[in-house]
């Protein structure tokens, strides 16, 4: 195995580009060296992609969070104006694993790494946050959405690194939360995960919403006839019968050694109901 | 020397307080040396190839890519550890376990070993070592094992125990049954009868610390093993016996041990890492991955198990029966056996019968997991008290303490009980001020009983009496949680000596006499009769000293707060000799002092514990969280109460992760899907409250102190008492163990479509 | 394959060593540099024994590769003692016996630390959050939870 470590991202594309075969991308490493410990894997190069410069900053600009693919998810706790911007991202990305594994895990590696139950991709794809993606023909644009393509696959290209995910300024009168379900308090991975971001009209009714699934399906699901059901309301009981009935409707699970079809089911919906409450009190609705 | 080991009633000095642990800064440091922290020069890394398959016949093996790999040494398989059992069964179940000879029996069995220069190389060998295997029916489920067509195991297996003997192969190894009285006639005098069928899961210890050995065969026919083990001469024993090594020429050091609870009892690894060190003729370091240490070692039973409790309406029982199924594995042992006597133990009982029955499966073999087996016969008992109290229309406290167990009663087991605490816990429990706290919405409170007998064994202890009157004692039961600083405690106060006097170390196996495993909650019961028994030799010996010192008759000097006197008036003006002031003498007064014991440690006390628990369910998703917990156990006389409470603590938590969440989970093709700790969910910080403890201390008539074993009967009530807290907060009689979210959802689906 | 050339620092040392790309963080403290106060339980982050401080932040080094480790500040369980005088959690682990076997009791004083760093006066919840990637299977964690909020309260000078 190869170990690099390069300065700029130009650099890392083409080492990505130009490798033979089994080459990563190395921010946080808190999935890849767990691969790396199982006899199966094997890996020819490792890209370190932590000295590229930005790679570690969050950076506030007028109307955009940055989020650079090095910083770790601890890092997005400690940063005051995208805690009170966009509550639920933060807090999805800051369940992720341990103390230990804040240190080091990052909300791309969550993203490309590609796990269904990703914690914080159902509540970036609520927030509609985009993928700023590198590539040797220059960057482009994704909606993270588009990232994940089925457990452990993306689509991104070869050579191709996310070197950022961008987040708009929330707009007036909205809020969102993230929950997903675990059997203990901490340490596992997420059951059922739920993204939401609510926008109220100035009557305080939902004027758009977001639901998004992890963990109910092969990729992060967004629940548009879920979403859908709350416009207009107050998230008054019917209305959130409604919401959840759709988002049980449009979870597609397996049963594993994490839960079962039925559970699973049921949890979507009885989280998004909590999830959007939240969602709702954070956009100033009552 | 003639040892007494009747309780004596004394004040105690020493025994009792809190001193600091003498191992503590080693191990606040990083210090301390655990099995994978020892290296020897030249030393090997070891892999060992196991089996994917649950079942599987072993057709070929060609190691021969293998050892070609660059820096490969030795590449072993089974025709490297010939069968030397001669006929014994159980060692030749130890060997086959070790490393599968014909059929692998459970995915993560043993089928080859490496050693390499590193770990790159031993990987890649790994890669090139060819199994043909022929791939069999497999059966994990400890039912499904006893149906008529499952695949059988063992062909040689006819289940013992039963009369005619069978004819036929059968996966139950053997049936046991305990009891007295007439049970029929009892359910017959009975005005409710509860029944029920219960299963529990497959849990595992869940050390911390891998099991971790370094192996070196020397040239000279001499062989070293450092390993973290519960009993380091039991593994001494184990593994001359399969490499055919005389027992002196095996030296084995037990390293700290980074946690065991029964798990460390059986040898795995450490014959394999012998055999590979004698092929290649270096030391090899072998340690299991996680990974291996779930799929590989020995976790417990998963069991089913059927009761019926009979009792009048006033509440007294007049019969109960339990039928117990326990998985064993693939090896045959007496793991329902050990169910079968726990199951009624706390209860004074006219009619009782109770039938176990010994299941193999395709799983790894089963180890003793603390109290091994009675946790599960626990649960399905005390749940199905509980729901007879709740049929009766009693409180369930009044009903365990009208029907408990008492001194001279006749045990379900056999034995007729000494003083005992089962009744003393329970009304240390009805006396709780957590009995009454108030309860919130989706909350619901439970209580439940345990038993464990409680072993001693052999036990050797050497004390020896520096000139600087200071104390080493060298033990041979391993210091799992702090028995160096009780035993150092019950060193000072035979010897009437500081406790900062005495320095307690586990000898190896060439320094001191045999000593059975660190199991049963023994390692300071035995432990500690055989250091009063060494301490009392070198009073001897002392006296003696100040005797000579003195030139008076030996028997006119007596022993009392650390010193020699001189008994009666005519001696009154001899000052008092103190342990110092003798040990500095002791090069003119006939050499070193030390006192040796060597004894059986018979009459361990039973043990009882009740505990009281309260969760808190969400109706929504099934999840259930411990906020309050108390145990209170009887601990005979508690050495070092600090470490008794974390015997309490301990092993209540390890019954919360067992009967919430923690279960060993098999895919249809036999393979288990959760080893690691990620879906092998042990409790986390955050998921426990603080754990309240209370002490009772009914001594032990067979110990000078009066101690009981305390580690393991603390992780006999949780299963119980936790399924009837979520029972009662839930309104759903939770009778399949772990209470995992998915099972409580499920269970109240099912009562709302009712 | 060649080796990786690494300069660090390692509880306030200048240390330097050679690392094969795929060694962990863990591998190099253990088996190059004679550091075996981290322990490895588990291999995949699960446990908290090897855990580590790498500027500032406390992180499992079974998930740090050797390599990464170049200019960076390490601190490990060897690190914490002043010489011979503990650290207070070290103290207050010896005293409330918060330890029964140890295996995990490096990683767990090594989590407390960067906890009373950034927090000196935490709930009982936050230790609780904080420790969960902390297994300990011997003491329920109770003595643990009270060593802590020992040591943080004499970190604060609250005690007489």
């Amino acid at each position: 195995m190869r170990y690099e470590r390069p300065e700029t991202i130009v650099q890392a594309t083409h080492l990505l580009a130009e490798a033979d075969s089994n080459a990563f991308v190395l921010a946080g490493g808190t999935d890849l060296l767990v691969k790396m410990q199982s006899d199966g894997f094997e890996a020819d190069l490792v890209v370190d992609i932590k000295s590229i410069a930005g790679m570690g900053d969050v950076v506030e600009a007028d109307d955009t969070f940055v989020i650079g693919a090095g910083v770790p998810c601890a890092a997005l706790g400690e940063n005051d104006a995208l805690v009170a911007a966009w509550p639920g991202v933060v807090e999805a990305a800051n369940l992720i694993g341990s103390t230990q594994i804040q240190g080091r895990c990052t909300v791309v590696g969550n993203l490309c790494n590609a796990s269904p139950a990703a914690d914080s991709v159902p509540a970036l794809v609520a927030a509609g946050a985009k993928a700023k993606i590198a590539g040797l023909g220059g960057t482009r644009m994704a909606d993270v959405l588009d990232i994940p393509t089925g457990p452990g696959k993306t689509s991104l290209k070869k050579g191709e690194i996310v070197e950022a995910i961008v987040l708009d300024k929330p707009l007036a009168r909205s809020g969102d939360a993230y929950l997903r379900f675990i059997p203990r308090t901490e340490m596992d991975i997420a059951v059922v995960g739920v993204g939401i971001n609510l926008v109220l009209d100035e009557g305080g009714a939902v004027q758009s919403a977001r639901i998004a699934l992890g963990a109910v399906g092969p990729t992060v699901i967004l629940a548009e006839d879920a979403a859908q059901a709350l416009v207009g309301s107050k998230l008054e009981e019917t209305a959130l019968d409604v919401m959840a009935a759709a988002c049980s409707a449009a979870s597609h699970p397996i049963d594993d050694k994490r839960g079962t079809v039925e559970f699973r089911k049921q949890i979507a919906g009885v989280l998004a109901r909590r999830a959007a409450r939240i969602a709702f009190d954070r956009a100033g609705g009552n | 020397m003639s040892f007494d080991a009747a309780f004596q009633n004394q004040n105690f000095k020493s025994v009792g307080t809190r001193p600091l642990r003498p191992d503590g800064v080693d191990k606040v440091t990083g210090r301390a040396r655990y099995g994978a922290d020892f290296n020897m020069p030249g030393q090997l890394v070891a892999r060992v190839l196991r089996s994917p398959h649950a079942h599987a016949r072993i057709v070929a093996i060609d190691t021969a890519r293998a050892a070609a790999v660059k820096g490969v040494k030795a590449v072993i398989t089974a025709a490297d550890l010939p069968d030397l059992s001669n006929g014994d069964k159980a060692l030749f179940n130890i060997l086959d376990n070790c490393m599968a000879r014909t059929k692998a029996m459970y995915d993560g069995h043993a089928v080859a070993a490496v050693a390499a220069i590193d770990e790159k190389a031993a990987k890649q060998a790994m890669k090139l070592i060819d199994v043909e295997y022929e791939v069999l029916p497999h059966v994990v489920d400890v039912d499904a094992a006893t149906e008529p067509d499952a695949p059988i195991l063992n062909d040689a297996v006819f289940t013992t125990g039963i009369d005619p003997a069978p004819t036929t192969a059968s996966n139950v190894a053997n049936r046991s049954e305990f009891g007295h009285g007439d049970v029929e006639a009892g359910f017959a005098d009975a005005d409710v009868i509860v029944e029920r069928s219960y299963r529990t899961e497959q849990t595992h210890q869940g050390y911390i610390e891998p099991h971790a050995c370094v192996a070196s065969c020397n040239p000279d026919g001499t062989a070293d093993l450092w390993v973290c083990t519960q009993g380091h001469f039991v593994f001494r024993q184990n593994c001359a016996d399969l490499l055919g090594l005389e027992v002196s020429k095996l030296r084995v050091t037990s390293s700290e041990i980074g946690g065991g609870f029964g798990g460390k009892t059986h040898v795995w690894a450490e014959p394999v890492a012998l055999a590979l060190s004698r092929k290649a003729g270096r030391p090899v370091k072998l340690v299991m991955s996680r990974d291996e240490v779930f799929r590989a070692s020995g976790p417990t039973s998963a069991t089913s198990i059927d009761v019926k409790i009979g009792a009048t309406k006033d509440g007294k029982i007049t019969a109960a029966t339990a039928t117990l199924r326990y998985s064993n594995g693939p090896y045959a042992d007496i793991w329902a056996e050990l169910g079968a006597m726990t199951s009624f133990a706390c209860y004074d009982l006219k009619n009782v019968k109770t039938v176990g029955f010994e299941v193999l499966v395709n799983r790894p073999k089963v180890a003793a997991y603390r109290a091994p087996s009675a946790p599960m016969a626990a649960f399905a008992v005390e749940s199905a008290i509980d729901e007879l109290a709740q049929k009766i229309g009693m409180d369930a406290l009044d009903l365990r303490i009208r029907n408990a167990a008492s001194e001279g009663t006749r045990s379900s087991y056999g034995p007729v009980y000494g003083p005992i605490g089962i009744g003393p816990t329970l009304e240390a429990a009805q006396a709780h001020p957590h009995m009454t706290a108030p309860l919130g919405t989706n909350q619901g409170r439970g209580m439940a009983c345990g038993f464990w007998f409680n072993f001693g064994g052999q036990t050797c202890t050497d004390l020896n009496v520096n000139a600087d009157g200071t104390v080493t004692l060298a033990v041979g039961t391993v210091d799992v949680g702090g028995s160096r600083a009780s035993l150092s405690l019950v060193a000072a106060e035979e010897l009437g000596i500081d406790y900062q006097d005495v320095k307690a170390v586990v000898a190896d196996t060439g320094t001191l006499g045999y000593n059975d495993m660190t199991d049963g909650s023994r390692g300071t019961f035995s432990s500690s009769m055989a250091t009063i028994s060494a301490a009392r030799n070198a009073i001897a010996v002392m006296r003696q000293r100040a005797a000579l010192t003195w030139d008076i008759p030996v028997e006119d000097v007596y022993w009392e707060d650390g010193h020699a006197k001189a008994a009666g008036a005519k001696y009154g003006n001899l000052a008092p000799l103190s342990v110092k002031e003798i040990a500095a003498e002791s090069g003119n007064t006939g050499g070193p002092i030390a006192g040796h014991s060597e004894l059986v440690a018979d009459g361990a006390g039973v043990s009882f514990a009740t505990h009281i628990c309260d969760v808190e369910v969400d109706p929504e998703t099934g999840a259930t969280s411990v906020i309050r917990y108390t145990v209170i156990q009887d601990a005979g006389k508690a050495v070092h109460p600090a470490y008794v409470e974390g015997q309490y603590q301990g092993g209540a938590a390890q019954g919360i992760g067992w009967a919430l969440n923690e279960e060993y989970i098999y895919g249809e093709d036999g393979r288990l899907q959760n080893p690691g700790f990620l879906d092998y969910r042990i409790p986390v910080c955050s998921d426990l409250p603080m754990i309240d403890t209370q002490i009772l201390e009914i001594p032990n008539p067979n110990h000078p102190y009066g101690v009981r074993g305390v580690g393991e009967t603390s992780i006999v009530p949780p299963l119980a008492a936790i399924a009837n807290a979520v029972s009662n907060a839930v309104g759903v009689r939770m009778s399949h163990i772990p209470m995992s979210p998915p099972r409580i959802l499920a269970a109240l689906s099912r009562q709302k479509g009712e | 394959m060649s080796s990786i050339a690494v300069s660090t620092t390692i509880n306030g040392d200048d240390v330097e060593f050679l690392c094969r790309a795929d060694e962990t963080l863990l591998d190099v403290l253990r088996n190059r540099l004679g550091l075996l106060g981290a322990k490895e339980g588990c291999g995949t982050g699960d446990c908290g024994a090897c855990s580590t401080i790498v500027d500032g932040r406390v992180v499992c080094s079974c998930l740090v590769l050797g390599a990464e480790a170049e200019g960076r500040t390490i601190e490990t369980i060897e690190g914490m003692a002043n010489g011979s005088e503990l650290h207070p959690l070290q103290a207050k682990f010896i005293e409330h016996a918060a330890l029964q076997c140890g295996i995990c009791t490096p990683g767990f004083l090594i989590a407390a630390k960067a906890l009373l760093d950034v927090n000196p006066e935490p709930t009982e919840e936050e230790i609780r959050y904080w420790l969960a990637g902390n297994l300990c299977r011997c003491t329920g964690y109770d003595k643990i939870v009270r060593a802590v909020q020992d040591a943080a309260l004499e970190m604060r000078g609250e005690r007489a």
